[in-house]
């Protein structure tokens, strides 16, 4: 079984087992607009729950990619550095950015759930 | 100070615009296609842009007016024909550049184009200049909107016949419901395309017949990164009261005429910097990889030595990979000449090139 949460920086997380694997939510996207850089932490790096592990930028900005929990970087996916605007069609699916092996799971409690990021999404837009 | 709306703000709405704060006004950045398309639509098909913000600054007088504002702008104005228009800056005792802007003969005057953030200050300076001799009217009543790209043409001559004759850098009034506009032929995206100056009350109305023959708007996002494809300046950015035209490499905008005689404003220092150079030029940069380096990105060397800054920079759609401009110590403004930018924190190569990134002809056909 496995479960997607949200975090305020427009991450989302899906857990199975101990491996995360984290991208940005749509509402994200489409915050930001064209995506057309991506850069993903390092497979073997560690990352901490809430600091920067990578960026994207649109034609307009560039914006930090946090992460929601700790971990350790396992895997990354390279499809989205080859083609940033795969980010935008396809958000919380295939355009993942990097999977985790997590420390605690206990950091994903402080999450939200889907209805509490969609409301939370809504009111900051 | 509350922020203006132009005339087609109800029609940006109509069509999903997200709305920015720009010199006062309230535009859209972009429509519900996004920057990429946007920018892709205007190469292949038509674009419309609502530059209203922009100020049209008419001038009113004879002889003396010429003979006056070749004291003020690098240009031959006497031999200017009648709805001819050039590229010219206001410029101060230094040369640095107070603003850029397109100057057309009209009848009995002249029709400048200024930059919104620009124009009143412009207003004062000019006025100043020309000692309150004329009469001088930055028009608000008067919409511009330009439409840019290989369609445009047809769709434009479809709404205003005639309009296809006119050639590049050429103006005329025509008329549109009965009332009379202004067109040129021009714009700033690289693009073949043209800018209407028609009345505030029919600008709705003429653009919603623009889009009817099947241009679309677009946001001031792509304007920008289709601005920069072509190479093009942008006030605030590459140009600005510490920036003299021949350091902004643009040299090839002053009469050389004007430059024997050194009539005007600035004129010393532009003859000086044209005959000993100058310490920093503006030149073309292309990232190597895929990263995007932005305003204030400081340029490096290969000897590590910080070397210039990054005035504009982003992803060029229709380059497909990143693009910027920026300023440069003049030894390494050499075309491929190897450089560094520092994005957050690393060191990413990029070479030196000519401007501009696109080039129409080129890449015909070819998205």
């Amino acid at each position: 079984m496995s479960e997607v949460k949200y975090s305020k920086e427009h991450e989302w997380i899906k857990l199975e087992g101990d491996t995360a694997t984290i991208g940005i939510t749509k509402h994200a996207t489409e915050m930001l607009g064209d995506i057309v850089f991506t850069e993903l932490p390092e497979k073997g790096s560690n990352v901490d729950k809430d600091g920067t592990a990578g960026v994207v930028e649109s034609t307009k900005a560039a914006s930090d990619v946090y992460t929601p929990v700790s971990g350790e970087v396992v895997d990354t996916n390279q499809a989205i550095v080859d083609d940033p605007s795969k980010i935008n069609e396809d958000p919380e699916n295939t355009a993942w950015f990097f999977k985790l092996k997590i420390k605690d799971k206990s950091e994903m409690d402080s999450l939200m759930n889907k209805d509490e990021y969609d409301k939370f999404a809504k009111e900051s837009s | 100070m509350e922020t203006k709306k132009t005339s087609l703000y109800q029609l940006h709405q109509d069509n999903n615009a997200k709305f920015v704060e720009f010199a006062g006004y309230q535009m859209p950045i972009q429509y519900s296609d996004g920057i990429v398309e946007e920018h892709k639509f205007t190469r292949n098909h038509s674009g419309i842009f609502d530059v209203s913000h922009m100020g049209q600054l008419f001038i009113h007088g004879s002889e003396d007016l010429v003979n006056d504002l070749e004291k003020i702008f690098p240009l031959d104005l006497k031999k200017l024909k009648l709805n001819h228009s050039k590229y010219s800056f206001l410029m101060n005792n230094y040369a640095g550049i107070y603003d850029d802007l397109i100057i057309t003969k009209i009848d009995n005057g002249f029709l400048i184009i200024l930059n919104a953030a620009c124009k009143e200050k412009d207003f004062e300076i000019l006025s100043k200049l020309l000692n309150n001799k004329y009469e001088m009217v930055l028009d608000e009543k008067r919409s511009l909107i330009a439409i840019q790209g290989p369609k445009s043409v047809e769709i434009l001559n479809d709404v205003i016949k005639g309009v296809e004759d006119l050639n590049f850098m050429t103006g005329n009034w025509f008329l549109f419901n009965e009332k009379k506009v202004y067109i040129t032929r021009s714009g700033y995206t690289g693009e073949d395309g043209f800018e209407i100056s028609v009345e505030n009350e029919l600008a709705d109305k003429f653009t919603r017949k623009l889009i009817e023959k099947g241009a679309k708007l677009i946001g001031l996002g792509a304007r920008d990164t289709l601005r920069l494809e072509a190479g093009l300046c942008l006030y605030g950015h590459e140009l600005s009261k510490d920036k003299t035209p021949v350091e902004a490499n643009l040299k090839w905008a002053i009469s050389k005429e004007r430059i024997s005689k050194g009539d005007f404003i600035g004129s010393d220092i532009i003859i000086k910097q044209l005959n000993t150079g100058v310490q920093k030029v503006r030149v073309g940069i292309r990232p190597e990889g895929r990263i995007i380096a932005r305003e204030k990105t400081k340029i490096f060397n290969q000897e590590d030595l910080h070397i210039g800054e990054i005035t504009s920079g982003t992803f060029g759609p229709s380059v497909n990979g990143p693009v910027a401009m920026g300023y440069v110590e003049n030894e390494f403004s050499k075309k491929d000449t190897k450089v560094f930018l520092e994005v957050r924190g690393k060191k990413h190569p990029a070479n030196i090139c000519g401007l501009p990134f696109y080039k129409k002809n080129y890449v015909k056909g070819v998205n």
